[in-house]
């Protein structure tokens, strides 16, 4: 699998990550580099084989719904960069057409 | 103070009066002051320590304390504990307090252990060498130009330092074993499901464990037995009953298999081969059957290992995006770039190759070749090994292909740092539970390294007694010779 800037790109936004010029050159060589290694999975005989999905061996847990006491909404904000008494806080998401 | 290596032994002095716990607590807050240059503790609970250890020393004293009184215990940098922080050790959790504890760490202390702080390891357990740290790299207590290994490195660093007398690591490709090789202690991963993830910080969630890093067997069992166990909490935790690890042994000689390709491995020292040899001679003077076994799949166990983590990661760490908890960079000045700008700036590099390599194979066109490929390969390995734990009470192989390497040695090709791992991640891989036991010292280097012992999943109880055994054996046939 080749490896370009194009999919680079199109990983990190996927990801929500950017790179700078050098950064992304890097990550493409690493990139690269994981993906021969992945392929070599090519060279096992996998035909008829179901996908393993869970190694545990407990299937289908059920549990009544219950209101229980989770967090409290002044806990759930403590670790916030940005917050009030009520809500996060984000950057301005929506601009005011009317200020244009 | 005289080393103590067990709980057993502390409990005997304490019992004597040789010491009190709140002495023996002071004695390891000044070995963590003695060996800052390691870089082992991100922070010490010293207040809450001292507390504890008056505490519970009353308990002792009044005949009502727990099974872990008398245990001074490091935890991982992953693993939360209500109202400390707790980071992952990374940049984007620096300054989280965790809200809750996780159930490992409520059932430690409801049996009296008392934590000491919590120590240094790769960013979100990520790496084998402790080099991936966003607050510095831990080194080897043995000899500090040395990695004490990763990604639990301060976990097991603590325990070789004899700052606690044991800690809490988490274990995905090898992250509790490999260190414990490294820094020559015991290291226990748990069968998967055996004890609760819940409140352990998520990189791969279909192959972290909880498990101890201990001197003893005896401890690594006794821990055990307190976190292992269903929860509500996770329900990826087993309801299979927990058995009394550290209670009654059985000495029944064991069938095991050495796993020849590890065994004749390319990448293994000459020296972990032929200590290996030795042990399997002595193991079948001692009454036990040993025969070669094969794992040829040894190969892609790795490649495996890597696609399906890195997918699992990518979607954990989704949850970082600069709004609800952890870091957000002062650039943001919409939605898009809380998200991108704070990621990039806090995320460390090894984490964003593998958010990378995640988002591939699991993104449109390549899922079936990659992912999906990874878990057929996943399926094919667990049957096999469970076959063989059919024919076989153990398995053993070296944990390690070769004992610590050097700081900066292997930091430039992924690739190489990856399969510092190929020995570990099979247990992961096939969800059944490993030990790395201490018993050789390289005669070049002076550094230990591990043997690996794995057993049928949820046969703990088996994969102990014996290993307890083993190292009751061999310190005895030491005093001897």
């Amino acid at each position: 699998m080749k490896v370009d800037d194009a999919l680079v790109d199109k990983l990190a936004k996927l990801a929500k990550l950017e790179f700078g010029p050098e950064e992304r050159s890097a990550i493409r060589t690493d990139l690269g580099r994981m993906l021969d290694f992945a392929e070599q999975l090519n060279e096992v005989d996998t035909e008829g084989v179901a996908p393993l999905i869970h190694v545990n061996p407990e299937k289908n847990i059920f549990r009544p719904d219950e209101v229980s006491e989770s967090l409290m909404q002044k806990e759930a904000l403590q670790n916030a960069p940005d917050h009030d008494s009520y809500y996060f806080k984000v950057p301005k998401v929506v601009e005011n057409p009317d200020k244009g | 103070m005289k080393e103590y290596t067990s709980l057993a032994q502390i409990r005997g002095a304490l019992d004597e009066g040789l010491f009190t716990l709140p002495e023996l607590t002071e004695h390891y807050l000044k070995r963590i002051e003695e060996t800052r240059e390691l870089n082992i503790f991100l922070e010490t609970f010293e207040a809450e320590a001292r507390e504890r250890a008056e505490s519970v020393q009353k308990k002792i004293a009044a005949g009502t304390a727990g099974k872990l009184a008398g245990m001074v215990v490091a935890l991982k940098d992953n693993i939360c504990y209500a109202g400390r922080k707790v980071s992952a050790a990374s940049k984007i959790l620096e300054n989280f307090q965790s809200l809750f504890s996780a159930t490992a760490v409520q059932r430690m202390l409801d049996e009296d252990v008392v934590f000491i702080g919590r120590v240094n390891c790769d960013e979100f357990a990520m790496g084998g060498s402790n080099e991936n740290s966003s607050f510095g790299p831990v080194k080897n207590p043995l000899n500090p130009a040395y990695v004490p290994g990763g990604s639990s490195g301060g976990s097991a660093a603590a325990v070789a330092a004899g700052c606690c007398l044991a800690a809490l690591g988490s274990d995905t490709g090898g992250s509790i074993r490999q260190p414990a090789s490294f820094c020559g202690t015991v290291g226990l991963k748990p069968t998967y499901g055996r004890v609760s993830r819940h409140g352990l910080i998520a990189f791969a969630s279909s192959f972290d464990q909880i498990g101890p890093i201990t001197r003893s067997v005896s401890d690594a069992a006794l821990i055990l037995e307190v976190i292992a166990g269903k929860d509500e909490m996770d329900s990826t935790s087993a309801s299979a009953p927990v058995t009394a690890y550290a209670g009654e042994r059985d000495s029944a000689p064991m069938k095991i298999g050495y796993i020849e390709e590890c065994i004749d491995n390319d990448a293994l020292d000459p020296e972990v081969r032929k200590q290996h040899l030795t042990l399997i001679d002595e193991l079948r003077g001692a009454g036990h059957t040993v025969e070669p076994v094969h794992l040829e799949e040894l190969a892609y166990l790795v490649p495996a290992y890597y696609v399906l983590t890195t997918a699992e990661a990518s979607s954990n760490l989704s949850r970082y995006d600069g709004i609800h908890y952890g870091y957000r960079s002062e650039a943001a000045t919409d939605i898009d770039s809380t998200y991108v700008k704070s990621r990039s700036e806090a995320f460390g590099k090894e984490v964003k190759r593998r958010i990378m390599l995640g988002t591939f194979v699991l993104s449109s066109g390549y899922y079936d070749a990659y992912y999906a490929k990874g878990q057929k390969v996943r399926r094919i390995l667990k049957e096999k090994t469970d076959a063989l734990l059919e024919q076989y009470d153990l398995l053993l192989s070296p944990t390690t292909p070769h004992t610590a390497f050097k700081l900066g040695e292997n930091t430039e090709d992924p690739i190489k740092m990856y399969l510092e791992d190929i020995f570990t991640v099979h247990a992961n891989l096939a969800g059944i539970p490993a030990v790395s036991l201490p018993l050789f010292t390289h005669p070049e280097n002076g550094l230990p390294f591990g043997a690996q012992f794995s057993a049928k999943a949820f046969n703990e109880k088996d994969l102990l007694s014996f290993a307890h055994n083993l190292m009751q054996r061999r310190a005895l046939a030491k005093k001897e010779g």
